[in-house]
């Protein structure tokens, strides 16, 4: 017999044993008989040599080795009848774990899928990726370097360990059908698909053979793309689309939800046919490269072997590969800077969860020492102490498992609006799924939360004084349950403090940030990227023409006060950090002070509405072949020239310095100053690693780099209507602003400045929403919590009240005597909360942007809020125990 | 009755395998029998033979069936299983080892040194 047949057929095992054990006295009694004993005697004597029978029971019970299945069973039932018995008690205790346990759960979800679980590929622990590499790079202002597409190849080639593939982010217009609209584009290798181990919805991956110029010109569309544009329609495979002015055939669609590193692109091209010259250039590094592992290779024979074939490069092409290597670094999820804000909610929401824990603990102990007497019973009775124990545990577990069950559908249905709550995209967003780890997560900390409270009411489990419990009929309590008690409310009420504070301190940063000045006059201004047309980008000349008719052509359209094209904006993504220095003895790279590069038209100030400090703006006279110039923010000026003149003065930037830059001259004119702009948004500027600012013409910018410069550019309008009305008649008007060529051109990732301004305080906002409810739930239980435990306290003191009320004292003195207590436990846990609230405060200022260290004023605002519903809550049970009636409260002892 | 002695620890179980070694029996003559064949001198508390069988059952060394008696009544009889021979060959071999030994030492400590 199995150990869970034993278990289920419990009942006939049972019907068994004492049939064999009666077996065994009549056997003994008709022998006895037989011998000559009287009916009874030999009855008696049988007996005796037996044993009790149920004393034997019980042993034969334990020799089963499932003995402690069965009582958990028997256990387990218990604690479902006791809390059908209390239907209050039970309702409470399960609102208040459902509440903890399901914002915990809907955080570890979101925990879980961005930040825990591994990249959506086959064997992810085998795919790597491989940077570039050089000393003067500094990756933690860049960002990790990509690889140089003839590099690339080299390392493909000769590489045992690894099966490379590489991708070139780009864009691009996709023209008919339909209205030309920008597209992302990714030119990938052909092996990237079967590399990743990802197959294609529809069609196919690129073949070898188009990987090289003049190959067929093929493309393959996101599965969005493909919703978005096509409609999801099956023949969209073979059908061919223009894209850039160039004829594609459409071989495959990908399957939904595919990403390559965290995006989904729109359209994928074969790299090898890209003939631009930025890759035939080793000194470009635009290819991002995946690997794999291959069967058999290991890590860190893959870094030696990459590291062996930097070397040969190096050897082979000294120029363009001087002190270049490569590396290969485990694949990981990029998810920005999300990870210590999850973290950070995760620990508030288990806070939350605390709290939650603390409050049933309470209930659980006011509960059991109600039950003193049917404890003290059942030791009477026989049971042991390990026994009771296991008793109480078993109801806590009880409780503990169906609050994690409610957490779990809470967090089912709680975490998707989570998911679109968060500001902006969250990284992964896609990957946020209840799964095992979930399930396992929630299982583990409801049993953990479930023992947390569970603990101090079973090990307060009675042994000793049996007799006393007994008769005491469960009314007195005993200093060490009181002393339980206070510490309960002391440590809810701490963390409940903690909680408010951190919401304070968000919410006195968010004001204080957004009262900041931005630097730029955010109302009524436009801002949206511009993609000229492939015809236009053929020739500099062309370029200059498309952007001087875009000028022209946008001031034009009705509400449009002035127009600015400009390559960089602040608080949106994307900026250009170079390095520079106030005299001709410029020091090597990586020593030198780094500022934010902007090139503009002459009207950006106006549009901006930045002001200027000293000096002068360019005008149309910058141009190529004029004196190269720039303009400094304060910042700049304050860290290159100090409180010295510096209109008329130069600076050396080495990136603008060639000769093909500023004509010649190996420095640049610094004509004007004007006021700072809080480039990377309200709440990260002041911590900025580079803040300096500086702005170049665009008209400066050199024939060579023109093209490159296109890409990138963005329009600004400064509008005399709302801002967001005069987007379709600009997108109309600027459709056709080529300068004369031919080609389909359009505006995308239209924003407006207050848009932008608003988001970057986004995250700050969001954390103070969260941290707002997690404190207010904090409140709440902290309240329900000290309510419960009053009530509780003063009900067991309800004889000694009488005595009081008896001997003279009025209902005052009894509330003041109530309230007297509560306050000792509130004040306490004020003390202890702040200390951890300090700490906490700490922890914030490291991972949120824009936070300052705990001010008093926080302090002082919030804890009062606590205090005073914390004393409302327990004024309750003090009113009522100044109604006592005196005498009956005498009667009853 | 002679004088009784307590069962050594341990003894219970392999003095129940060898009983229920003779073939299928219950618990009553279990008890009956080990009485008579240590002729009084072991005495097991019928209290806790039942355990005994119980645990041994549990560890699979004894399967146990319904059977008629011959007076009709029905009753647990007790069987050995082939672990329980196992078990039962290796327990009493090590038993009787032990004894040997202990004899052995006995001897020694009464004869001196020879």
């Amino acid at each position: 017999m199995n150990w869970w047949q034993r278990l289920w057929r419990r009942k006939k095992m049972e019907e068994q044993l004492e049939k064999e054990l009666r077996f065994h006295l009549e056997q003994h009694t008709n022998e006895l008989i037989a011998q000559g004993y009287s009916r009874d005697e030999a009855r008696r004597q049988s007996r005796l040599a037996l044993g009790g029978p149920e004393q034997v029971k019980e042993n034969c019970r334990d020799a089963r080795g499932t003995r402690w299945l069965e009582d958990l069973v028997q256990d387990f039932r218990y604690a479902i009848r006791m809390l059908r018995k209390q239907p209050g008690f039970a309702a409470v205790a399960l609102l208040t774990l459902a509440l903890g346990s399901g914002a915990t759960t809907v955080m570890f979800t979101v925990v879980n899928g961005v930040l825990l679980k591994p990249l959506p590929y086959p064997e992810p622990d085998r795919l790597v990726a491989v940077h570039g590499h050089t000393d003067t790079w500094n990756a933690a202002v860049y960002g990790e370097q990509n690889v140089a597409y003839p590099d690339f190849l080299d390392c493909q080639r000769s590489s045992r360990s690894l099966e490379m593939a590489g991708f070139v982010y780009s864009g691009g217009i996709l023209g008919e059908p339909g209205v030309p609209e920008y597209v992302e584009r990714r030119e990938i290798t052909p092996e990237l698909f079967s590399l990743l181990g990802v197959l294609l919805l529809r069609g196919r991956a690129f073949l070898t053979e188009e990987d090289r110029p003049g190959g067929a010109p093929v493309v393959i569309l996101s599965y969005s793309l493909w919703q978005r544009r096509f409609a999801g329609e099956p023949r969209t495979v073979g059908l061919s689309v223009v894209l850039d002015d160039k004829s594609y055939t459409v071989v495959g669609i990908t399957r939904p939800g595919f990403q390559l590193d965290g995006e989904e692109g729109d359209v994928f091209t074969p790299l090898g046919q890209d003939t631009a010259a930025y890759l035939r250039n080793r000194r470009v590094h635009p290819v991002g490269v995946v690997a794999r592992l291959r069967p058999g290779a290991k890590l860190p024979q893959a870094s030696a072997e990459l590291e062996l074939i930097g070397r040969q490069l190096t050897a082979q092409y000294p120029d363009s590969n001087k002190g270049r290597g490569f590396v290969a670094v485990p694949l990981r999820p990029d998810v920005g800077d999300v990870r210590s804000t999850l973290w950070l909610l995760l620990g508030a929401v288990g806070l939350v969860l605390l709290i939650a824990c603390v409050n049933v603990a309470s209930l659980l102990l006011a509960r059991a020492v109600s039950r003193d007497r049917e404890l003290a019973m059942r030791v009477a009775l026989g049971a042991s102490r390990g026994r009771l124990v296991r008793q109480c545990l078993t109801e806590s577990a009880v409780l503990g498992l169906s609050g994690g069950v409610l957490g779990v559908l809470v967090s089912a249905v709680g975490f998707r609006p989570f998911v679109q709550l968060w500001p902006g995209t969250l990284p992964r967003a896609e990957e946020v799924q209840l799964d095992w780890r979930v399930l396992l997560f929630a299982l583990t900390a409801s049993l953990v939360s479930g023992l947390l409270f569970g603990l101090a009411p079973a090990l307060r489990a009675p042994v000793r004084e049996v007799e006393q419990a007994l008769r005491a009929g469960g009314r007195t309590l005993a200093g060490s349950s009181r002393r339980l008690h206070s510490g309960f409310v002391v440590s809810e009420i701490a963390l409940a403090v903690v909680l408010l504070v951190a919401a304070g301190l968000l919410g006195r940063t968010l004001l204080r940030l957004s009262s900041l000045n931005p630097g730029v006059n955010t109302r009524n201004v436009l801002v949206t990227r511009m993609a000229l047309s492939p015809a236009a980008l053929a020739h500099p000349a062309g370029i200059r023409a498309a952007w001087q008719d875009v000028l022209d052509r946008a001031r034009r359209v009705p509400g449009v006060e002035s127009i600015a094209a400009v390559d960089t904006f602040p608080m949106r993504q994307g900026e250009n950090q170079l390095g520079y220095w106030n005299t001709p003895a410029v020091p090597p790279e990586n020593q030198q002070p780094l500022a934010l590069a902007t090139s503009a038209t002459p009207d950006y100030l106006r549009v901006m509405g930045i002001p200027l400090l000293k000096g002068r703006f360019f005008d149309d006279h910058d141009r190529r072949g004029s004196d190269a110039v720039i303009v400094i923010d304060e910042v700049l000026a304050q860290q290159a020239f100090g409180t010295r003149e510096c209109v008329g003065k130069r600076l050396w930037i080495p990136e603008m310095s060639g000769p093909n830059w500023s004509e010649g001259n190996d420095s640049l004119l610094v004509v004007g100053v004007v006021g700072h702009v809080r480039h990377w948004g309200l709440a990260r500027d002041d911590q900025a690693p580079v803040r300096a600012q500086f702005y170049y013409p665009f008209a400066q910018v050199p024939d060579g780099a023109l093209r490159r410069w296109s890409e990138l550019m963005s329009i600004a309008v400064r509008t005399s209507i709302p801002p967001l009305n005069v987007v379709d008649s600009l997108r109309r008007e600027l459709r056709g602003a080529t300068g004369g060529a031919s080609g389909d051109q359009a505006l995308y990732q239209v924003r407006t400045l207050e848009q932008l301004a608003s988001d970057s305080l986004a995250r700050q906002r969001f954390l103070l929403l969260l941290f707002g409810i997690f404190a207010g739930l904090a409140l709440l239980l902290a309240c329900i919590g000290i309510y419960g435990v009053l009530a509780y306290l003063t009900g067991q003191r309800v004889p000694e009240i009488g005595v009081r009320m008896a001997l003279g004292a009025n209902a005052r003195d009894v509330i003041r005597l109530v309230l007297r207590q509560s306050l000792g436990m509130i004040f306490g846990g004020v003390a202890v909360g702040i200390l951890a609230a300090l700490a906490a405060g700490r922890l914030l200022m490291h991972a949120v942007d824009g936070m300052q260290s705990t001010e008093p004023s926080t302090l002082i605002i919030t804890v009062p809020v606590l205090v005073l519903a914390a004393t409302l809550a327990s004024y309750g049970p003090a009113r009522r125990a100044s109604r006592i009636d005196p005498i009956r409260a005498l009667r009853q002892d | 009755m002679a004088e009784k002695s307590d069962l050594p620890q341990g003894t219970l179980d392999l003095l129940i395998l060898k009983i229920v070694a003779l073939g299928p029996v219950h618990g009553y003559a279990i008890a009956q029998r080990l009485e008579q064949v240590s002729r009084g001198v072991v005495q097991v508390p019928q209290g806790s033979l039942y355990p005994a069988l119980h645990r041994l059952e549990n560890r699979g060394l004894l399967a146990a069936d319904w059977e008629e008696t011959e007076s009709g009544r029905e009753a647990k009889f007790y069987r050995l299983t082939r672990k329980g021979r196992t078990q039962l060959e290796t327990e009493a071999a090590s038993w009787q080892r032990l004894i040997e030994a202990v004899g052995l030492v006995l001897k020694l400590s009464e004869g001196g040194v020879e």
